[in-house]
């Protein structure tokens, strides 16, 4: 007897037994965050009705099943490995032909411009407000955390300066204005001003510890927002300014201004579409530059790269302002496609939401923050609109925190990795590298 | 002249703030000794603090009105169960958020994100749980005039936050200093590997810091509610701010925490009778970005791992 319970005990702790204690806490977790919500006045309501009824052992049926599979995977991982990899190469074998390549890029594009015509009202502004601009939005970040391996948390900061520029270059902002200037004019001015914002911000920090930065920008993004809000002869206030005049074209005899309201929708779908591929482009671009091959230098080895001649201050601030002029750019379109504006629409949430979107796809990954902020922001929209009895709107940072913590442990890379982030990140685990650009300068990673 | 009207009073609610933000502070400075890391949840070790107070005070005090030396008792229950709930927290997640990276050897981005889920998965799962809405927390003794300053009145809850604060500085310091935990804590702070090499098990020494500094976090949750009262959303502003006071005392330093707070509190606190009361983070959000600009060490230098 006494020999058994030892068994059961070092069994406990070996490797299988932990998958078992993290399965079950998993699936506990779970039952947990769907959940009823807890009662004012009663805090283990929530708890109780979570844990102590029928429906609990459900979760841990299936946390136990789970657990059973992943026990298959794992004793027949090398096994089974090689034969997976083989069928992926297989499957994407046809695409390093470049005509494959092209044809299926071109493909996307056509179903991309397709899909309007096929979805609903409500899918339409969902697919530009929450997809498209998100899929923008992460496509700049991206460039900050994957490319540079820095960790911006105020990144909607920018988002918010470039909304306000075109709230002021239009002239509805309590201050005027030289000239009031059409939406597509104001691009270029508030990416030049969301850029001057990440540079004065990134300087000082910069310098410093990688880390530095992230609690600087949290701080950012919490404070410009209260400036919004409180410098009402400049900003509007609390109750936001309206009428953010919308983009028109006025060349070459053609004249088309674009919609209000629900028409809106598929005009800037397209406008979207385009600076979505423009993105894309320049930033693949950029990616296998002289600047893109410098990130990745400093992300791997800052010490070497420096001692090739690379400054990593210039590179690193330069990532930021990127990623600060995306997101300034987005907020213009943003903007002027909604009309209106108030500053509780930049909370620091959502640039936590832009950073979950960026680390599931995966970081550095072009394709991975494209279908990763299309996917996360198509499922959050899906389960709002279907109204599950066991989803509420207002958990859903409970499921992305969860999803967060989930992905750092098992997939830091993220579902669609970048081939050399993955390699980076396993070389660093194993004592090689960095894989970010965190540490202070010139110390030991 | 603004700035001198109601300096008093100012300069005593910066006092008692301060004294709440370098007791955070220390969770932040003895985390980033260890782990050289923002621990960013630590701002909902802080949350979960007061909520432990709240609820043990909910069921302890009920409708009545203590008064006397019941006071006292209610004060120190709810600071302990505050400091446990902080220290539980705190405890579950460096297990789940930190450990199983570091087994990893995890890039240091890895665990700053880690963090950033932990912090917002936290903070709403206390929202979905306990309700949305601030809950003041029963009154465990009379706030009253205890003596006066320059003509302006210290309160009672003043005199505690301030008592508190001093022993459980006191009394960390010389933890540090003095005991095995405190020398296992510096010698990880100074440099991990040699120290597991000496017989030093890092994962023990960086589980009792999270602890420690969830002790303090939470004790100083339910202390910060005692005013404001207790809301799931309650820990950003402190978080960030008390961050703040760690980078500006040396980031490391434990007696540099406990004086940036100090000094951040008061300075963020002084200009509130020229300006809005809602500039005062931008003051302190301010005071961060001059600090890293001008003296970035803080005002006691560095201190990572060297004796307290």
């Amino acid at each position: 007897m006494k020999a058994r319970s030892d068994r059961l005990l070092v069994w406990s702790r070996g490797p299988d037994g932990r998958r078992l204690a993290g399965f079950t806490f998993g699936a506990l977790i779970l039952a947990l965050i769907t959940g009823p919500e807890g009662l004012e006045g009663n805090p283990t309501y929530g708890v109780i009705h979570s844990w102590l009824r029928p429906r609990v052992i459900a979760f841990i049926a299936a946390g136990v099943i789970a657990w059973f599979l992943s026990t298959f995977w794992v004793r027949n991982r090398d096994r089974w490995r090689p034969a997976v990899r083989e069928t992926w190469q297989g499957a994407i074998e046809p695409f390093s032909d470049r005509r494959v390549r092209w044809g299926s890029y071109v493909g996307l594009i056509a179903a991309a411009a397709l899909l309007p015509q096929v979805i609903s009202g409500t899918w339409q502004e969902i697919t530009v407000d929450q997809i498209g601009t998100y899929v923008l939005l992460a496509l700049g970040l991206n460039v900050v955390v994957g490319f540079a391996g820095l960790l911006d948390l105020g990144y909607i900061a920018f988002y918010l300066i470039g909304a306000y520029s075109a709230a002021y270059w239009t002239g509805v902002l309590p201050v005027h204005p030289p000239i009031v200037l059409n939406p597509f004019w104001v691009l270029p001015l508030a990416v030049l001003a969301a850029m001057a914002a990440g540079v004065i911000l990134g300087t000082p920090t910069l310098r410093l510890r990688g880390d530095y930065l992230a609690i600087v920008t949290l701080g950012f993004g919490e404070i410009i927002q209260i400036v919004a809000n409180t410098l009402g002869s400049v900003t509007g206030g609390a109750q936001g300014v309206i009428g953010i005049k919308r983009f028109s074209i006025n060349v070459f005899g053609i004249h088309y201004k674009f919609p209000v309201g629900a028409q809106a929708n598929v005009p800037y779908y397209y406008l979207l579409l385009v600076f979505v591929i423009v993105a894309l482009v320049v930033f693949h671009l950029l990616e296998n530059s002289r600047v893109g091959r410098a990130w990745t230098a400093i992300r791997e080895d800052e010490v070497a790269a420096e001692a090739c001649g690379i400054n990593p201050l210039k590179y690193k601030i330069m990532a930021f302002a990127i990623g600060a002029s995306t997101s300034g750019f987005a907020g213009v379109l943003f903007a002027s496609k909604i009309g209106f504006i108030d500053p509780t629409e930049f909370s620091v949430q959502m640039s936590i939401l832009v950073l979950i979107l960026v680390v599931f796809g995966g970081m550095g990954s072009l394709p991975g923050a494209l279908i990763g902020a299309a996917f996360l922001q198509w499922g959050q929209n899906f389960l709002r609109t279907s109204n599950y009895s066991w989803y509420n709107e207002q958990d859903l940072y409970v499921y992305f925190g969860a999803l967060v913590i989930v992905m750092m442990i098992f997939r830091p890379q993220g579902i669609i990795p970048s081939r050399r982030r993955s390699r980076e990140i396993g070389l660093a685990e194993q004592g090689i590298g960095t894989a970010d650009a965190l540490a202070p300068p010139g110390s030991p990673p | 002249m603004c700035f001198t009207t109601n300096f008093w009073n100012l300069f005593i609610g910066g006092l008692a703030n301060g004294f709440i933000y370098a007791l955070i502070a220390l969770g932040y400075t003895l985390v980033y000794g260890v782990l050289r890391l923002i621990n960013f949840a630590h701002s909902e070790v802080f949350m979960s603090g007061a909520f432990g107070g709240l609820f043990v005070l909910q069921n302890v005090i009920g409708s009545k009105q203590p008064s006397g030396l019941a006071s006292v008792g209610l004060v120190v229950l709810g600071l302990a169960a505050g400091a446990v709930s902080g220290a539980a927290v705190a405890f579950l997640l460096e297990r789940v958020a930190y450990r199983p990276l570091r087994r990893r050897n995890a890039p240091r981005l890895a665990f700053l994100i880690s963090a950033i889920g932990a912090s917002y998965f936290l903070y709403n799962l206390a929202g979905k749980e306990f309700g949305r809405q601030p809950i003041s927390i029963p009154n465990a003794f009379t706030n009253g005039t205890v003596f006066t300053v320059f003509g302006a009145p210290v309160q009672t809850y003043y005199v505690i936050v301030a008592v508190v604060t001093l022993v459980l500085l006191v009394l960390i310091d010389r933890v540090v200093a003095l005991t095995r935990l405190g020398r296992g804590i510096r010698a990880v702070a100074q440099d991990a590997d040699t120290a597991s090499l000496m017989g030093v098990n890092i994962d023990r020494v960086i589980s009792q810091t999270f602890v420690i500094g969830g002790l303090l976090g939470g004790a100083a949750g339910f202390l910060y509610a005692i005013p404001t009262g207790v809301a799931y959303t309650m820990g950003f502003t402190p978080g960030i701010k008390a961050f703040t006071a760690a980078v500006l005392g040396g980031i490391g330093n434990i007696r540099g925490a406990m004086i940036g707070g100090l000094v951040l509190g008061v300075a963020e606190n002084l200009p509130v009778s020229c300006i809005q009361t809602s500039w005062r983070d931008v003051v302190a959000f301010g005071i961060l970005v001059l600090v890293l600009m001008f003296r970035p060490t803080g005002i006691l230098g560095e201190k990572l791992g060297r004796a307290a």
